[in-house]
């Protein structure tokens, strides 16, 4: 029998370590995978068995010696037991492209990655052209799964086309938006994934140096990755005339320093050459004048993630996936106030309420759903009437909502949307680069005039002089930030205007 | 507040190594910090000087991150995620009472010089909130008690140490 605890950061902040301990005293050196993101599970207990592979979940250590003693009889008889693995539903109703892998095996094994399709992607791209791969990519219909959703092919075309000595291929890992943990569950539980997709993205538009620009609240996927790229280097899939093709590429990863901006790609760029996060105007665009001054693609962890399997299995196979003009898979992020929060891996055009009801099972507190909000901090608050959207990014843009990341955050019937909408404004004040002075001053203005609504001050014009607020911070930022701030207050005040009155939560 | 002898010399092994990386100011001030705990005022000439920088952008980065401190912090890091998923599962009440516990506020050290406490928002941990970190470490559904525990946990730990 062989037994695995995750080594990811849900499940060590749960006690997976004292877990490890445990099955080492009674004499089982466990090997330690990344997390199947079936969080809820967490701590969970794989063991290989003649019968499958099994799981036991959430275990403790002072329930290893009863585990141990339920292997030698009847497994299914412990409180604990969760059946095959692959049986659970959770798990076996997901389409899972990207995180295929994840939770099978050592992260940062080579040989377990290559045994699972590793690398295969990547040996293709090897064969082809530059502009071979860019077709491929575009085929597939990938768009970018930072928030954006711009179309992948499209901006490695820009960059392909590009004439330049230099070029950069930036991985952007500073995933900061409240509710969403899909890039780090890639980084710890399957990093040569995001290594092999980031290589491929080399190789297609030219560039001959990547980096991975991750934040420093990550310090479990920063110490994984840095492992798995060592380990790359030493087997040749990165560094100089890879597998004997004479093509070259360097990867580093660089820590971000706890500024949620810098997860704006231009932010980002501005922090990687060494300065203050402040966001660039677009035009130049970072695929013609990015990183030091170079045509650059910057790409979220899935979107790079999502390369390698494209390569590998075809961009048709990825295309079928989807709805409309969403394609693939999207990473849902399931959190907040929920009874099963993790990782569900979908294609685009699930609803909100399927997402939340059949895989959440509801709130963690047993409490009614009031709120979700959708694609973090800069997502609008959805009240029930909402929840039947499906899971596409036209869809919710339509509603003036968006996925952004794909995190979903549950809030239930005790939730105060005035204090949230408040929130969403005080973020912003924190987390601003200044650059704009809609969203520098506008957002500090936003607390100020929510603080007077909700004390009865002057209601009526605070109320208009907040929506006025909102349009000059819509119109008048250069990003997201200051851009879509207004998103979560306007639908709080939409949707839950009754909690605007100073009586606390309202009826609403 | 000076710096020793030692400090210094380390400041400027530091900027040596890492003056030819492209981009390299963030990585420094990451280094110059993990080694010192923070990045002193006398480190700006140093470092300005050896990266070609003016001091006032070498200021201007390092008070840019909320990563850096620029005077000494406690002997351990306490962050408590104050963003939505954690405020969902009850932050804002855990903010309350471990601000009360400790006796400080956001960026405030306690007397003892044990523990400095931050705000984070979002440690990537939000499907088993609320989630703190200390140090390095990052511990899900932290509620009150667990919270105490965690932070008895610290002193027996710096008492074993002595």
């Amino acid at each position: 029998m062989i037994f695995y605890i995750p080594q990811d950061t849900t499940a060590l902040a749960l006690g997976s370590e004292s877990v490890a301990r445990a099955l080492q005293t009674a004499g089982i050196e466990p090997g330690r995978n990344g997390s199947r993101g079936l969080f809820w599970l967490e701590p969970l207990l794989e063991v290989e068995t003649d019968q499958g592979r099994i799981g036991f979940g959430p275990v403790t250590a002072k329930d290893i010696p009863s585990i141990i003693d339920a292997l030698q009889a009847d497994p299914s008889s412990h409180e604990l037991y969760q059946g095959e693995m692959a049986e659970i539903p959770y798990l076996k109703s997901q389409q899972r492209l990207t995180y295929a892998r994840a939770g099978l095996g050592d992260p940062v094994c080579l040989d377990n990655y290559q045994s699972l399709n590793g690398f295969n992607g990547l040996k293709k791209a090897l064969q082809m052209t530059g502009q071979q791969i860019v077709d491929q990519v575009k085929d597939s219909g990938l768009r970018g799964r930072g928030g954006a959703a711009f179309p992948a092919g499209i901006k490695w075309q820009t960059v392909l086309n590009c004439d330049s000595d230099q070029k950069y291929i930036v991985c952007n890992a500073d995933e900061g938006d409240s509710g969403t943990f899909a890039d780090r569950l890639v980084m710890e539980a399957d990093p040569y994934q995001l290594i092999e997709g980031m290589i491929i993205a080399g190789l297609a538009v030219g560039a001959n140096q990547g980096y991975i620009y991750l934040r420093s609240e990550y310090p479990v996927a920063h110490k994984l990755l840095n492992i798995a790229i060592e380990r790359a280097i030493q087997v040749n899939f990165l560094g100089e005339n890879i597998q004997g093709s004479g093509k070259t590429f360097h990867l580093e990863v660089r820590l971000g320093a706890g500024a949620y901006i810098c997860g704006e790609e231009t932010s980002l760029l501005e922090s990687l050459e060494g300065k203050r996060g402040m966001v660039r105007a677009k035009p130049p665009l970072p695929a013609i004048e990015g990183l030091f001054g170079k045509p650059t693609v910057v790409n979220n962890v899935l979107t790079l993630a999502a390369i390698s399997s494209i390569l590998d299995q075809g961009a048709d196979h990825y295309q079928n996936f989807g709805m409309g003009r969403s394609r693939g898979t999207l990473a849902i992020q399931l959190a907040g106030n929920i009874k099963r929060g993790g990782l569900i891996e979908l294609a685009f055009g699930v609803t909100l309420r399927e997402v939340v009801e059949e895989y959440g099972q509801g709130t963690y507190s047993g409490r009614p759903i009031r709120a979700i909000q959708v694609g973090g901090p800069l997502g609008a608050f959805l009240p029930e009437s909402q929840w039947d959207t499906p899971m596409d990014y036209e869809a919710f843009a339509a509603i003036k909502a968006m996925i952004g990341h794909g995190g979903i955050v549950v809030f239930d019937d005790t939730a105060d949307m005035a204090a949230q909408a408040r929130f969403a404004m005080e973020f912003c004040v924190v987390e601003s680069c200044g650059k704009c002075t809609p969203c520098r001053i506008g957002s500090v203005r936003g607390v100020e005039v929510i603080d007077r609504i909700v004390a009865n001050e002057n209601r009526e014009n605070n109320l208009i002089l907040l929506h006025e607020l909102c349009d000059t911070m819509e119109m008048g930022s250069l990003c997201a930030m200051g851009g879509m701030t207004p998103f979560p207050v306007r639908s709080a005040l939409a949707h839950f205007s009754s909690d605007f009155t100073g009586q606390g939560r309202g009826d609403n | 507040m000076g710096i020793s002898q030692n400090e210094q010399q380390s400041i400027t092994d530091l900027v040596g190594q890492y003056q030819a990386l492209p981009g390299g100011l963030l990585p420094l001030l990451h280094a110059i910090q993990g080694d010192i705990g923070y990045v002193p005022d006398s480190a700006v000439p140093i470092i300005a000087k050896g990266l070609n920088l003016s001091r006032a952008e070498v200021h201007g980065v390092i008070s840019f991150y909320h990563d850096f401190k620029t005077s000494p912090v406690g002997r351990h890091s306490v962050q408590v995620c104050r963003a939505e998923a954690c405020q969902s599962m009850g932050s804002r009440q855990l903010e309350a009472h471990v601000k009360q516990t400790l006796g400080i506020d956001y960026g405030e050290t306690t007397a003892d010089g044990a523990v400095t406490l931050e705000p984070v928002y979002c440690l990537g941990n939000c499907a088993c909130s609320p989630s703190i970190r200390i140090d390095d470490a990052i511990y899900a559904r932290v509620d009150t008690d667990r919270f105490d525990d965690l932070i008895s946990g610290l002193s027996s730990e710096e008492g074993a140490a002595k």
